[in-house]
């Protein structure tokens, strides 16, 4: 009795009340439930966070709480109270009344939510302006008192600017100044940091901390473990439009109760995972091909004093790549791991020899590469293969699956086209695909099956080396397990060398053997994978290490440097 | 699966996205409209008796009847045998006009795109000032220099459009040649001249395809205005452009001389266009 008097105070401060949301789209035959019968409630102060994998509905749960649900979309509940106050019934007119003042809403990219042709002041003003806020004069004030809070350097000037003149972080900041120009007692941010980099996201994730403890409710939108387990009080787990899991943060990361919870803490790659296997699929045998032979020396390529230059848009030419060396030998991973602009996919491709360098030389299997001419180097060009972080744009849209795997045979070794499909057929199911996918074009495949044809691909030259630019990036965090798991049985059974690029330091930890780390073209730091996560000496470094988010049940030690 | 994926895009972008393979009445008008007009070219004598030569000076300027259904013009020569003859250099000029030009613009456009910075320069500027000047007046100017006559037609028309389908040939050539894919294939070792025989020229053509089909409606429209300012076809050879110039005179007394070789122009283009829209949806909704 007394507990339920209890939970009857409790929900009353609830600032906001879901009861059996369902949300689906379309009409008739083709109705499809997105959203089904979610429950949640969000209290003043406190951080509550909806993770999932891309397709279970976290969206449209966050969209239709601002009464966005989409085109064709149906909604149903039996609650949907905003501080106390029904907003199921709501028209338009009520919810433009309800978005910005009573919530705030923070989208994943801030380059395509802000206006391009207006003013990053204009754009946060219009939102007060919209709910009659103040005077000119008084708003222009609050503009620079919001830019100020969400620790935007400068406002003064920063809000005469357009948003393309603003970094990534300051857009995002400027994104959240407008979110919360009236003060709305709740946010809704929806990806809020996936677009940034790990230093840039750090500190995003600092100022909804600070949001947090001044009051404000908080729904974080996530598809990242480790994100939300810095910021959330309570974590859900959404899964094909319902909530498979909820609970208290540390309740949820260390004993999760649902099977799905499990497979997604487990796919994250973190520290002490390194080594093991990500997804509970076990390894598949893997058909060896004509394999070439191992270069003499153990080196695969080896790349000296690599410089390369680009002119910029006002005629100065930039480093995109200074002075950067490094060797792979054989069986041998070597991550490259840096933010944006760093010169990652630079390196990439003078190692591809698709680039020039300006000076310096890359040499592959101990012979001229990047001095050779391409008539030299196109013959050689099977021994490097590679896998793009966007599979899509890879394939030529009008091939199918089969057609882009057997163009990459080599004619040689598989003269006649019943070798061919033998051999397609078998790099296919290597990589953990079946015959039915052949005649399919990747349009019609999921994100992992691409990233899989890609990889098929890949082999199909039978490489010594593969350079994979960024390879799971796009992909869900379970997909990114699979793939990455896939790619170590492959390494280990057919002795492959990786040349591995990614922003990702979780990524990057658990699959190479030594490390380069790379800022503004140059690299800051090189050595083992342990020395360079566990003992790093560079403070860039250390910066990066330290800004990111890792799944643990203990809040992160905040205000590092 | 595979569905799934493509329902959660087109549900994220809020569209409703029309199925490609509903039924669609106009697309069947428009088609069943082609074939009779291609039947008229190929086989004229199957659809009417008379031949679009003979004249009647009894029977001159008589209004639509059972036995002239479309009337008869000046001369009482039967509109419809002349229409139906008609169809024949109308689609003649507009497909080989169209044709002409796509070869010029293929010529042009990946010489441009795949021929390095100073040939790209040439043909751009050059592309640029054609591409100033109106494409009606650029026929004028050429069949004001060799005179008038079908073949001349065929170039003048193909001459006005060349340089619109020559710019965007190039442009696809730069976008493709840039691609993930095409350096995927340069880093599989494949040779240059194979990469753009299997990427560069089947990518780059693709949207041109649906390009083209439109044109030839254009294409049949310019030729008919060249034939009604008496530059094209020469009377009395029925031409629909020509049958209108004929039929200027009696606009006020006797409009079927101008409406039946009008609705033939128009019913063309329109069908033509409709088919045009339809196939850039198939292969839209099939490839991208």
């Amino acid at each position: 009795m007394m507990a339920r008097r209890e939970a009857n105070a409790d929900r009353a401060k609830a600032l906001l009340r879901v009861e059996d949301l369902t949300v689906a789209f379309g009409a008739g035959r083709d109705r499809r439930q997105v959203v089904r019968g979610v429950s949640f409630e969000v209290a003043p102060g406190e951080c509550f966070a909806i993770v999932g994998e891309s397709g279970s509905g976290k969206s449209v749960t966050a969209r239709t709480l601002l009464g966005l649900p989409g085109a064709s979309s149906h909604v149903t509940a039996t609650r949907l109270e905003l501080r106390g106050k029904s907003v199921l019934h709501h028209r338009d007119r009520d919810w433009r009344r309800v978005r910005g003042r009573e919530v705030g809403f923070v989208l994943q990219d801030a380059l395509v939510s802000l206006d391009p042709l207006r003013t990053v002041g204009r754009e946060i003003a219009e939102t007060l302006r919209l709910h009659r806020f103040g005077g000119g004069a008084r708003r222009r004030e609050r503009v620079l008192e919001l830019l100020t809070a969400v620790g935007v350097p400068e406002p003064e000037l920063r809000s005469r600017q357009l948003p393309h003149e603003l970094s990534g972080g300051q857009r995002q900041r400027a994104l959240i100044a407008s979110a919360i120009a009236l003060d709305p007692p709740l946010v809704i941010a929806d990806e809020p940091t996936t677009a940034l980099d790990v230093t840039i996201q750090a500190q995003i994730l600092d100022l909804l901390q600070a949001m947090k403890e001044r009051g404000t409710g908080l729904i974080l939108i996530s598809h990242d473990l480790a994100v939300v387990s810095r910021l959330a009080d309570r974590i859900a787990v959404m899964r094909d439009g319902r909530l498979v899991e909820e609970g208290a943060v540390a309740d949820v990361l260390t004993q999760p109760r649902d099977p799905y919870t499990q497979a997604l803490l487990d796919a994250v790659p973190a520290a002490h995972r390194k080594g093991t296997r990500l997804s509970n699929v076990p390894p598949r045998p893997v058909h060896a091909g004509h394999c070439s032979e191992p270069p003499a020396d153990g080196i695969v390529l080896q790349a000296d004093s690599l410089v390369k230059r680009f002119g910029g848009p006002d005629g100065v030419e930039r480093a995109a790549v200074e002075d950067v060396s490094f060797t792979i030998g054989v069986g041998e991973t070597l991550g490259i791991v840096g933010e944006s602009g760093s010169g990652k996919t630079t390196t990439a491709r003078l190692a591809l020899a698709l680039l020039q360098p300006d000076a310096g030389t890359v040499r592959l299997a101990g012979e001229r590469w990047s001095e050779a001419t391409e008539a030299q180097r196109r013959p050689r060009r099977r021994r490097i293969s590679v896998v793009y972080q966007d599979p899509l744009g890879s394939f030529d849209p009008r091939w199918t699956v089969r057609r882009i795997v057997e163009d990459a045979l080599p004619t040689d070794v598989y003269p006649d086209s019943a070798a061919r499909h033998r051999r397609t057929r078998e790099l296919l199911a290597d990589v953990g695909l079946g015959d039915e996918h052949l005649g399919r074009r990747p349009l019609l495949l999921s994100g992992g099956q691409r990233q899989r044809v890609a990889i098929a691909r890949a082999l199909a030259p039978e490489p010594s080396l593969i350079v994979c630019d960024e390879p799971v990036s796009a992909l869900d965090v379970t997909i990114q397990a699979q793939v990455l798991d896939l790619l170590a049985d492959l390494q280990q059974k057919l002795g492959l060398s990786y040349l591995f690029i990614s922003h990702d330091l979780g990524v990057i930890h658990h699959v190479a053997d030594r490390v380069l780390v790379m800022r503004d073209g140059g690299v800051v730091e090189s050595g083992t994978a342990t020395e360079i996560f566990e003992t790093p000496r560079d403070p860039y470094t250390r910066q990066l290490l330290t800004s990111l988010p890792a799944v643990e049940p203990e809040p992160a030690l905040g205000g590092q440097s | 699966m595979a569905v799934n994926v493509a329902d959660a895009v087109a549900m994220r972008s809020g569209l409703q996205i029309r199925d490609a393979h509903a039924f669609r009445p106009t697309v069947y008008v428009a088609a069943l409209f082609l074939a009779l007009v291609l039947a008229w070219a190929v086989v004229p004598s199957a659809f009417t008796s008379g031949s679009p030569f003979d004249t009647d000076i009894e029977a001159a300027l008589r209004g639509p009847s059972l036995d002239h259904w479309f009337g008869t013009d000046a001369s009482g020569r039967d509109i419809y045998t002349r229409v139906v003859f008609g169809a024949r250099s109308s689609l003649l000029i507009g497909v080989a006009a169209t044709a002409l030009a796509l070869l010029a613009a293929i010529a042009f456009g990946f010489a441009a795109g795949l021929g390095g910075r100073i040939c790209d320069g040439a043909i751009s500027r050059f592309l640029e000032v054609v591409l100033a000047l109106p494409g009606l007046l650029l026929a004028l100017l050429f069949i004001a220099m060799f005179g008038p006559g079908v073949a001349t037609e065929i170039v003048a028309v193909a001459i006005g459009s060349a340089a619109g389908y020559a710019w965007m040939v190039r442009g696809q050539v730069i976008a493709v040649k840039g691609s993930d894919y095409v350096s995927a294939a340069t880093a599989l070792g494949h040779e240059p001249r194979r990469i753009v025989a299997q990427h560069v020229f089947p990518n780059a053509m693709r949207p041109l395809v649906v390009l083209a089909t439109m044109g030839v409606g254009q294409s049949i429209v310019w030729a008919s205005s060249l034939s009604f300012l008496g530059l094209g076809v020469a009377p009395p050879a029925p031409e629909w452009g020509a049958m209108l110039d004929a039929g200027r005179d009696f606009v006020s007394t006797a409009w079927w001389l101008e409406l039946f070789p009008g609705l033939a122009i128009i019913g063309c283009t329109l069908a033509v266009t409709v088919l045009g829209r339809y196939l850039q949806q198939r292969l839209e909704g099939r490839l991208t």
